[in-house]
């Protein structure tokens, strides 16, 4: 049943086990999770190296969300480990950055850009204390690297999609991890939004840190990621882009949900990359 | 009722007596605690949870009268003290009836809500009416509307100790409740144990809840919680502002609403103070300088004005570029779009006002700083319909209209990228699609008989 112990890419995948625990910055060994009894994710078991950007695909309900709520505590899974480099989450909070869907927040909150992105300091703040000028400058800085500096007093609901998406790529930012974790980060954002999150992935991929992706855009997976999981409930497969991202592997993810549409532009991409 | 005599007004607004003093201080400090507190809740989208709360504090009212009263203890049975604690008893246990729902149940949060609101209300007044048999239980119907007249001393005590309290726990975990209550997932992901901050600012609302009982009754201490903050709503976007200005209202409410109460003493305090908050957010809901209906009436109607200032802008632009003189008639503006003659008219009369258009003999001319503007007007109007019919395949009858709908939302930055797309840069002005030929008349003409 899961043949994914088969593939090849697994078996690349399975070669990162010989690195020094410590050095790997997830992985994740036969979690599973259940809501009410049903299964959200089955057995799922994998590394990422240190310093590569990998992308979660699936369909829709097929655990993406729930796998990085797992990693981090946030739900209860029933059965399975995660370790952080090397420890478990608990222990290793702070190398990981979290940047949740954009829609699971109420953009009307009273409070303006440079509160959210301070917000990504609390924790190391500290209890009971209140937030001081350098950490307003650190989250100014984090701003500027997302490109919306200029938005720092402006109240959250007047951004557009993409400059909601910025301020919380920068408030994850502010938090100096060396592992994040971003859920759908590209859902409808705007072009120029979409150039500034894939600049700051390299970036962050120049610096030794690794960043685990939710995607939901088939095309550009190549372009963004150098690994990738697919998933749907199960690993469906695992692996360096190149030998992973495949037609029949993408099949299976999505059964039939994958379109006519996807399967044909997928191919043209896949011609155009082979020539 | 209303026989109170200026000599009443006299002696509760000197705050004379010892005892109009303690009511009116505890009656603005619970209102400016509940207010504080009512702000998180609010944020928190759990602005129900403070009625299920105090209703759920009856039976514990009633009950704990009943049985210190059967065992012998009738005079036990009045003092606030017990009565509190048993108020604090069937509170709590309706808070773990609540979470109990939403842990093993698949009920929605509103439905256990309104299950443990009215099943804790109705056995708490089944009580009551048991506890009318027994001498002495004149003055608990007082905790259902609240009676300031029946506070004593030592309620206010509790009332300050409690809202003080509160306040302190507010100020320490401000940073901590607020991430909570914009993003729980990102806090519970940082470490901070959410369910434990959830439960702290419930402990909070149970809290004020009780020590408000006396005040406000069970019935209107949602009205503390949930007013004022709403009301604040109103007048600001930032959470700061918002709380000082939600526990000022509640203040205002609790000092007004308990003054009231005690010039007519037949008034329940509870009803007065809901009145009071009421008021004010009526107040805030028409002026908030945020959210106000009057201000975005006053933002729309300036929208309005501002467009049509436009409109009219480039029509006397684009008259008069096919003119040797510069002078435009009333009629050629009519021609230019459909508007009224008033609408033509007044807009005039207000550019005329406002020094971009001159009234001439025999026409309207463009100023120097309305002709700036005229050609700023025109380019960014040209250059969208330019995009439109380029990128977006729009056909050039119809872009003058959507470009028309589109143009007055852009901000800077974007009429910047459009340009640098179009690469426009370096003319100063594209030329109008719809140049004047013959063909183009009657293919607009048609388009439009087709809208």
């Amino acid at each position: 049943m899961n043949d994914s112990r088969n593939l090849p890419a697994a078996d690349a995948a399975q070669n990162h086990t010989a690195l020094d625990a410590a050095h790997c910055p997830l992985a994740v060994d036969d979690l599973t999770v259940a809501y009410h009894r049903r299964p959200v994710i089955w057995d799922v078991e994998f590394e990422i190296p240190p310093g590569s950007l990998v992308g979660i695909v699936g369909p829709n309900g097929a655990g993406k969300s729930t796998l990085l709520k797992a990693v981090m505590d946030l739900i209860p899974v029933a059965s399975g480990e995660v370790r952080v480099f090397g420890k478990p989450y608990r222990q290793n909070r702070d190398r990981v950055g979290y940047v949740p869907q954009r829609e699971s927040v109420d953009w009307d909150f009273p409070v303006n850009v440079l509160d959210v992105v301070t917000m990504g300091l609390y924790h190391r703040i500290g209890w009971c204390w209140p937030e001081r000028k350098r950490h307003r400058d650190q989250a100014m800085e984090a701003l500027d690297q997302v490109g919306i500096a200029d938005l720092a007093r402006r109240q959250i609901s007047q951004l557009s999609g993409g400059q909601q998406q910025r301020t919380f790529l920068a408030r994850a930012l502010v938090q100096q991890a060396d592992l994040y974790l971003m859920d759908e980060p590209f859902a409808a954002v705007d072009a120029s939004t979409e150039r500034a999150i894939v600049d700051i992935l390299d970036h962050m991929k120049a610096d030794g840190r690794t960043a685990m992706v939710i995607h939901h855009d088939l095309q550009t997976v190549p372009d963004y990621f150098d690994h990738v999981i697919l998933l749907n409930m199960r690993i469906v497969a695992k692996g360096p882009v190149d030998e992973v991202f495949t037609t029949e592997n993408l099949q299976k993810t999505y059964g039939g949900r994958l379109t006519l549409l996807d399967e044909v532009s997928e191919a043209m991409r896949r011609r155009e990359r082979s020539m | 009722m209303l026989a109170s005599s200026w000599d009443d007004w006299w002696r509760v607004l000197s705050l004379r007596d010892y005892n109009t003093r303690v009511v009116v201080l505890a009656a603005s400090v619970l209102g400016l605690s509940s207010g504080w507190v009512g702000s998180m809740m609010l944020l928190r989208r759990r602005a129900l949870l403070g009625d299920a709360i105090s209703h759920a504090t009856t039976p514990g009212i009633a009950g704990v009268f009943l049985i210190l009263t059967l065992l012998g203890y009738g005079d036990a049975a009045k003092s606030p003290l017990w009565l509190l604690l048993g108020a604090t008893g069937t509170g709590l246990l309706g808070v773990l009836v609540l979470l109990a729902l939403g842990r093993f149940t698949r009920l929605k949060e509103d439905t256990s809500l309104g299950i443990v609101l009215s099943v804790f209300f109705g056995a708490g007044v089944a009580l009551l009416s048991l506890c009318q048999e027994f001498p002495g239980a004149a003055g608990l119907d007082s905790f259902i509307f609240g009676k300031t007249a029946s506070m004593g001393r030592a309620d206010a005590q509790w009332i300050v100790g409690v809202s003080a309290l509160v306040l302190a726990v507010l100020i320490l975990l401000r940073k901590e409740l607020t991430l909570l209550c914009f993003d729980d997932t990102f806090a519970g992901s940082n470490g901070f144990p959410v369910i434990a901050l959830d439960l702290a600012l419930m402990g909070l609302v149970i809290a004020v809840c009780i020590v408000g009982l006396q005040a406000v009754g069970i019935v209107l201490m949602i009205a503390l919680l949930v007013i004022p903050p709403a009301s604040a709503r109103f007048w600001t976007d930032d959470i700061r502002k918002m709380t000082w200005l939600a526990a000022t209202f509640g203040a205002v409410a609790g000092l007004i609403g308990a003054i009231l109460s005690g010039i007519y003493s037949k008034l329940p305090s509870g009803a007065t103070i809901v009145l009071v908050c009421s008021s004010c957010f009526a107040v805030s809901l028409l002026f908030g300088t945020r959210r106000g209906w009057v201000g975005r009436l006053l933002r729309r109607l300036s929208l309005r004005r501002s467009v049509a200032r436009q409109h009219l802008l480039r029509a006397m632009f684009e008259a008069q570029e096919g003119h040797a003189d510069d002078l435009v008639r009333f009629e050629e503006l009519m021609d230019a779009r459909s508007w009224s003659v008033g609408n033509l008219r007044r807009t005039l009369a207000r550019a005329i006002a406002s020094q971009w258009i001159i009234d001439r003999q025999g026409g309207y001319q463009l100023t120097p700083r309305g002709m700036v503007e005229a050609e700023r007007m025109t380019r960014e109007h040209r250059l969208w319909e330019l995009y439109l019919m380029t990128q977006a395949d729009v056909a050039p009858a119809r872009v003058d209209r959507q470009a028309d709908r589109i143009e007055h939302v852009l901000e800077p930055e974007l009429v910047a990228r459009l340009r640098q797309m179009l690469d426009e840069v370096d003319s100063p002005m594209p030329i109008n699609p719809h140049a004047p030929s013959k063909d183009d008349v009657i293919q607009k003409q048609a388009s439009e008989d087709l809208d």
